[in-house]
């Protein structure tokens, strides 16, 4: 080991059980659970708040069920096709898990690609983060919560492809050298999407159907 | 926890969202008579059954790798 490596990249710590980079992402996503979870309290606080005629369903307010139910359809695919990719490196398939994790990047831009379209629809309907329910110049906080949630977990599925492309065309050079590290890299980047998968299995009832 | 773990609630909490999403588009059609809501009820529950299927599938076959 030379003195920039950081110990415990492969093997487990004998304190914690875990590699230092599981660790890591672990912290991180507590973290982000604090950030979507003060979100999900100021909706739950706002809506309680509110009169009902100033709070439509997702439905009532414009929202496609079909749409978000295709795209949570693309985020559920996404999760198998990353966790495929992780064991297909664990059973020392390169080539598997470079169609699995570009199946995933993939599905991400689907994803965002879907978002973008729903956006642009609300945008050429004059609806923006600033506009109330039922007339536009209502007290409702609907669409900013929409547009907070929905535009925040973009950003997060746009980081997560972003990592997934360096991994898949630079990074993956690391597995000529250190396969395990990168096998444990993968593993750390399918947690961080599942996390971005799994608000999303929140954020879809509460934002469409509820 | 690993992925195998992580994975494994994500399918658990996705098929309970699959049932409780048929459950609202079935009563939908009910309301609304949405014949495209009716549809992906129909198809959620289905979607529902899949993951089940598919859950225990990798489970088996991932039964090598650690849950830490």
């Amino acid at each position: 080991m030379s003195t920039l490596d950081l110990p415990y990249q492969v093997e487990p710590h004998p304190l914690t059980g875990v590699t230092s980079g599981k660790l890591g992402i672990w912290l991180f996503l507590a973290s982000e659970v604090m950030l979507f979870g003060s979100l999900f309290s100021s909706y739950v606080l706002l809506r309680v708040g509110s009169p009902p005629e100033f709070w439509p369903l997702g439905i009532e307010a414009g929202l496609s069920v079909p749409i978000g139910t295709f795209n949570t359809l693309v985020l559920i695919g996404s999760s198998v096709t990353m966790v495929m990719s992780w064991a297909s490196l664990k059973m020392g398939n390169l080539g598997a898990f470079r169609r699995y994790f570009g199946a995933t990047i993939g599905l991400g831009g689907v994803f965002l690609l879907v978002k973008a379209f729903e956006y642009s629809t609300k945008f050429s309907h004059g609806i923006f983060p600033a506009v109330g329910w039922p007339e536009l110049t209502d007290p409702s906080m609907f669409y900013g919560l929409y547009f907070t949630f929905t535009g925040l977990h973009a950003l997060h599925v746009l980081l997560g492809i972003l990592v997934n492309l360096w991994l898949l065309i630079w990074g993956a050079a690391m597995w000529e050298t250190a396969p395990e590290r990168f096998a444990g890299r993968i593993e750390i980047a399918g947690l961080y999407w599942h996390f971005v998968d799994l608000v999303w299995i929140f954020l879809f009832p509460v934002l469409y159907l509820l | 926890m690993s992925l195998k773990a992580f994975h494994i609630f994500f399918i658990i909490l996705s098929t309970l969202l699959a049932v409780a999403f048929g459950v609202w588009a079935v009563d939908d059609f009910g309301r609304s008579a949405s014949r495209v809501h009716l549809a992906l009820g129909v198809g959620s529950f289905i979607g529902s059954g899949v993951l089940v299927w598919y859950g225990v599938w990798f489970l088996r076959k991932l039964k090598h790798v650690s849950y830490l």
